[in-house]
């Protein structure tokens, strides 16, 4: 069996109709892992015991002929910034280098509920904070379709199993674009959920307001499959929306017709690489062919968005961090003779340099005298980019723009100068600030052969719109399902 | 704009022990990323309510305050388990069984 090929669904009609057992299934997917993972780089800790345990209870299930739970026997991958309990979970940094959860996020508890086998946590940028993975605290996560190229971030290491075919699905979190920047860079599907539309529970947080999690796969089935899953309120998780969860994978391949899209003019100024924007306005294309309606539309504030999420995500982070201290969990450095002195030591031991950077850019913009300049200002410029998507979904159902302004870059390329980083984010902070939903879909290859992704905005909770226009650019533009590995 | 005392200031705020070598990027980065974040002082925003949360625009009524916004995320004031004190304490790096230990608090 060619495990890399397999979509949630192939996986888990094997295991239904008994082609495979559960257990079959994750011994071939560990080989996989032990044979080409080491060359990626995509996965922290492997979770065996966990895994086999799972299996065998799906398996004794299959065995007896009971009914099989949704996704029983499906191996995802989850980013090491969500709890797994009784595993090693460090959010990508050595301050947590030893900490072992004391309780599953809930995210991940629903795959599980649901007959899911988590094989392992993935590698990412330290405290979900980077566009390319060069940031974590353990090792690089190298592109799969080009070993020399960053897979993206923060999740890529979510990326790249999916991409390489080392899990069939994985679960990122996506604060500023890391889901969906690094599924753009490794030509696979990933969708960051409106906010609270998945409980973050168990998500080791970054920036609340603007953290999510949600789902990679090969297809926009697989991860309308795992969207249902993970969807819902979860009274552990007072931003969770109280609202009912559609069937999302019967959105798919619903008619677009009659269907307005816009195409806000300012993501696709000067600055753009003329591969990006063709692939883009090839989808643009077939949507029109569908019997969609395109619309120029405007966003107005589009150029602070990076300025006002740099501002507010850093802000946020610094208090978040704060609670890494050596105190209750994680590293401490036993050198510290006061307590002030071990605060400071263990901080300084256990983060890299990027986060520092951002806990000294947030507690600069929080400090006394500065809070209105930055912090308070870049709160009141969100409320206009909100505006501008009210504004434009009065006109449109879903808005399309690239997902990021190039194809993966480089190992190295951008290590040294942070701000032309965050400026590779340009595309996807606003999805962020304002909460709605946003997927990406591979949509071509630039000439080298680099995955290009097109992002598809949608209003808020309107996840089965953005979910069928996608489907309509993967159906026309990729035909099969994304082969792994090609 | 930023000083090298901000950035002493900021790393005591934040409890961070840089080195002279961080210290001096630091003031670099920060620096530039000031410098571009200074674009927002642009835009007018003398009559715009500031946006902390997105969540907050999810409440029934569209004009709920900020307390019947999150009206449904209320449950009645019962207690109830939450984690056992033994997992709790399962990651501390010392401990006396009952608290976490922490080196001695000097008074600056």
């Amino acid at each position: 069996m060619n495990v890399e090929m397999l979509t949630v669904d192939a996986a888990r009609t094997a295991v239904l109709e008994k082609q495979t057992t559960a257990t079959e299934l994750v011994d071939a997917f560990y080989r996989k892992i032990e044979a080409e993972d080491p060359a990626i780089g995509a996965y922290l800790t492997l979770c065996k015991e966990r895994a086999h345990r799972q299996a065998v209870r799906v398996d004794a299930l299959a065995d007896k002929g009971d009914a099989l739970p949704p996704l029983a026997g499906v191996p995802v991958a989850i980013k090491d910034v969500l709890t797994t309990k009784g595993v090693r979970t460090t959010a990508g940094s050595k301050i947590l280098g030893n900490f072992i959860a004391p309780y599953d996020a809930t995210a991940v508890a629903r795959l599980e509920a649901a007959g899911a086998i988590v094989l392992g946590k993935t590698n990412c940028d330290e405290f979900a904070m980077g566009s390319s993975n060069e940031n974590s605290g353990f090792h690089l996560v190298k592109n799969p379709r080009d070993h020399s190229r960053v897979p993206g971030g923060s999740s890529g290491g979510s990326a790249a199993v999916v991409a390489a075919g080392t899990a069939v699905a994985s679960l990122g979190s996506d604060t500023g674009g890391s889901i969906r920047q690094p599924a753009a860079f490794c030509g696979v599907v990933g969708l960051k959920p409106t906010y609270g539309r998945v409980s973050r529970y168990g998500l080791i947080a970054f920036a609340s307001s603007l953290d999510h999690v949600g789902p990679f796969g090969k297809t926009v089935k697989d991860v309308a499959l795992i969207l249902e899953h993970l969807a819902g309120r979860d009274p552990m998780d007072s931003t969770s929306a109280n609202l009912p969860v559609p069937d999302y994978a019967a959105a798919i391949g619903q008619p677009v017709k009659g269907l307005h899209i816009g195409v806000p003019k300012e993501y696709f100024g000067e600055g753009l690489d003329s591969e990006v924007r063709a692939a883009v306005e090839a989808g643009i294309q077939e949507l029109a062919k569908a019997g969609c309606e395109i619309v120029e539309v405007s966003l107005p504030h589009t150029q602070y968005a990076i300025p006002t999420y740099y501002l507010i995500a850093t802000a946020e982070a610094s208090s978040n961090l704060a609670r890494f201290d050596g105190v209750r969990y994680g590293m401490r450095a036993r050198e510290g003779k006061t307590l002030t002195e071990m605060y400071r030591k263990t901080r300084d031991a256990g983060f890299g340099t990027e986060v520092k950077r951002r806990i000294m850019l947030g507690t600069y913009a929080l400090s006394a005298g500065y809070y209105d300049a930055y912090y308070l200002k870049a709160q009141k410029v969100r409320s206009l980019l909100a505006r501008d998507f009210d504004e434009a979904f009065t006109k449109v159902d879903a808005i399309v723009t690239p997902t990021t302004p190039t194809p993966a870059f480089k190992l190295g390329e951008k290590a040294d100068d942070p701000l032309a980083m965050y400026l590779a984010d340009i595309f996807t902070v606003t999805a962020n600030l304002v909460g709605v939903p946003g997927i990406t879909v591979p949509c071509g290859k630039s000439k080298e052969g680099l995955p290009i992704g097109m992002q598809i905005l949608g209003r808020h909770f309107d996840e089965a719109v953005v979910l069928k226009v996608a489907h309509v650019v993967e159906h026309a533009l990729a035909g099969a399902p994304i082969q792994a590995g090609s | 704009m930023v000083s090298e005392e901000d950035v002493t200031y900021v790393a005591d705020l934040a409890h961070l022990e840089l080195t002279a070598e961080e210290r001096a990027r630091m003031l670099k980065d920060l620096n530039s990323i000031l410098a571009y974040v200074e674009r927002l002082s642009q835009l007018d925003t003398t009559n715009v309510e500031p946006m902390a949360q997105v969540a907050s625009r999810y409440a029934v009524a569209k004009d709920a305050t900020a307390g019947k916004a999150f009206a449904y995320a209320m449950r009645a004031d019962e207690l109830r388990p939450s984690l056992p004190h033994d997992e709790a304490m399962s990651n501390a790096p010392q401990t006396d069984g009952t608290f976490f230990k922490v080196p001695k608090v000097i008074e600056r």
